[in-house]
């Protein structure tokens, strides 16, 4: 294990040395006193490496990631996981806007609250099925345009604002994957292009690996296997637009 | 002296000679007691958010930091030429009474080598015209109007009492440095980060764009633009600066000061609910609402922004009603802090409590506390 005091240290020094320690062989890094260095782990493609964050790291974290497991003790920013194709984001704090836009692989977890966009165009094929979850609120354009994957938002810790657990416009234009709401829906925040259900046996086995593993990263044993509690939202057509441009 | 070039030739001057591409960025700080801040925390701050500008604009508004001529109206000016000094000095010594006027202090950095001609002058309106009973705020702003519109090479950076804006063409901490800004104290702070997309890097084209004591920080476009600068020059603003974020200063001085709407109806009627959500409202509400989105249509911006209004009571954060610009608040104490990004709040106060990012469309408001 080696560390980095990151104090001042400007991002693209930060990043070249992140490389160069992997390079050589280090499985695990710690970043102390980052504080907005940009796109920490971007690219990188490595297993077995963990690299842990105390601070706020910057934008874009995490994006093009292929394998890499990163921590963050606090909040992150806007961007993280942008086209990430594997590894492991885990937040401890909240998380901003934009987050695993059109992520196709790996796992991204928030205890928090996230922001605005939240698993827009998310892809899965095959056994590529990329997953997020976030355990506290999310605003508006939650898995839009979702392609693929699997997108969960548990609504924990309510008593921090007055905003609704998710926000308008969810999932409009989604056409593939599968998003999970513990809680109910109301009609008026879903896109035209999705339907809900009440989760049945299939659902469920796919949600209790998931939750566990969220509680094990967390080191919380959350109250969130209530599954009766959940909406299950999927996309009533794979090609919703098909007939747009048709005359 | 050759002219600086500030208006004959209003493109891109950039001190670097280098173009990268980025987003703006914005912080500001407002302490609720009016104890002051150091210019230098400011600009630690907008450093750390050095990345999402490049280089063509950086500007800072400080307010109270001339309590020696609170109860007079600061005048910042900006000269392409010292030869401009005298027309527009004549110009202003027929509207105003000068109590005191100097060149605004300047060092010599490495980065900001050419540079306009900046003076500020401490002003109260001509007696003669305030006895004829003319609001003394209203006379300034002509006052403004007609400096900007008329003076050869001159143009008024900022025109509040006790506050002042310092702004230009160079990253903010290297603006920071020309303008000497560790010399000042303010107990509100605003701080801008740009990267001009639409239109030209000039020096009267960087953040804050101010108006009386009102000053504007903005991340984002104004793409109604056009429509809101005819509306408000139907209402005696003329925009001069050729940046959309100049309407947002003169829209809020309208709305709030002219036609006194509350700061809070001010704002929703510059980022007005979504008529599918004001149809979700209780009558009254709904009226209300229905109300400020049809009379001060002509005001409502449309396009990406995350905007800090500043003026001498408080500060004002709020973003797009879609959200496609980011604005995250912090608190600690009895000061706020306001950010694009929340590590920029760290970077001067690493403790700051309950960080959040506020709802779009929803003005976060800060008041001085009452004295």
């Amino acid at each position: 294990m080696i560390e980095i005091n990151a104090k001042d240290v400007y991002y693209k020094e930060l990043n070249e040395r992140i490389r160069k320690e992997i390079k050589k062989g280090v499985k695990d890094i710690r970043l102390l006193n980052i504080c907005g260095q940009r796109y920490i782990g971007d690219g990188i493609t490595a297993n077995n490496v963990t690299i842990r964050i105390q601070g706020v790291p910057g934008e874009d974290m995490a994006a093009f990631m292929d394998g890499p497991t990163i921590i963050v003790e606090n909040n992150a920013q806007d961007g993280v996981g942008n086209t990430m194709n594997d590894g492991k984001v885990v937040v401890h704090g909240l998380a901003g806007d934009v987050l695993g836009y059109g992520m196709r692989g790996g796992k991204l977890y928030v205890k928090g609250d996230c922001g605005y966009r939240v698993g827009i165009h998310m892809k899965g094929y095959m056994d590529k099925v990329p997953i997020m979850v976030i355990g506290g609120k999310a605003g508006n354009f939650f898995g839009e345009y979702m392609a693929g994957g699997t997108l969960i938002l548990l609504g924990m810790n309510p008593n921090n604002n007055d905003r609704p657990v998710l926000g308008d416009y969810c999932a409009t234009g989604m056409h593939g994957g599968v998003i999970y709401i513990r809680g109910k829906v109301e009609e008026d925040k879903l896109g035209k292009e999705v339907k809900h259900f009440e989760l049945d046996e299939s659902d469920k086995k796919i949600l209790k690996p998931i939750l566990n593993d969220f509680c094990k990263e967390m080191g919380e044993q959350f109250d969130i296997f209530d599954f009766s509690r959940y909406t299950k939202i999927i996309p009533v057509s794979k090609r919703p637009y098909g007939r747009m441009y048709v005359y | 002296m050759e002219n600086f070039g500030l208006f004959t030739e209003p493109w891109v001057k950039s001190p670097y000679r280098e173009r990268d591409s980025a987003a703006c960025g914005l912080i500001g700080i407002i302490n609720k007691d009016k104890k002051r801040i150091s210019g230098s925390v400011i600009k630690k701050a907008i450093s750390n958010q050095h990345d999402r500008g490049n280089g063509l604009g950086g500007g800072f508004a400080a307010y109270g930091i001339y309590p020696q001529y609170k109860d007079l109206y600061a005048l910042h000016l900006m000269y392409d030429n010292h030869k401009d000094v005298k027309d527009t000095e004549d110009i202003l010594e027929n509207c105003v009474q000068i109590h005191h006027q100097e060149t605004i202090p300047h060092a010599t950095t490495d980065v900001i080598i050419d540079h306009p001609h900046f003076k500020r002058y401490f002003v109260e309106p001509n007696p003669e015209a305030m006895q004829r009973g003319i609001n003394p705020d209203d006379y300034m702003v002509s006052t403004v109007m007609e400096i900007n519109t008329k003076a050869k090479g001159a143009f008024v950076v900022s025109s509040g009492k006790n506050m002042g804006a310092f702004k230009g063409v160079g990253f903010p901490e290297d603006i920071a440095d020309f303008f000497q800004l560790d010399q000042y104290e303010g107990y509100i702070w605003t701080a801008h980060n740009r990267f001009p997309t639409n239109t030209p890097g000039w020096w009267g084209g960087a953040h804050p764009f101010t108006l009386l004591d009102k000053s504007v920080v903005h991340n984002g476009e104004i793409s109604s633009y056009g429509i809101n600068k005819r509306y408000l020059d139907t209402h005696g603003y003329i925009c001069t600066l050729m940046t959309d974020t100049e309407v947002v200063t003169y829209l809020v001085d309208f709305l709030h000061r002219k036609n006194k709407l509350s700061y809070e109806d001010t704002f929703s009627a510059l980022a007005p609910h979504f008529w599918k959500d004001i149809d979700r409202l209780d009558e009254e509400e709904r009226l209300k609402f229905t109300l400020l989105r049809s009379v001060y249509a002509g005001a409502a911006l449309n396009g990406p922004f995350a905007f800090l209004y500043a003026f001498n009571g408080g500060l004002i954060g709020i973003n797009d009603r879609v959200k496609l610009r980011p604005l995250i608040v912090g608190k600690k104490g009895n000061t706020v802090y306001m950010s694009s990004e929340e590590a920029s709040i760290r970077e001067i106060c690493p403790d700051a409590e309950d960080c959040y990012a506020p709802h779009a469309g929803d003005a976060v408001i800060v008041y001085l506390d009452e004295e």
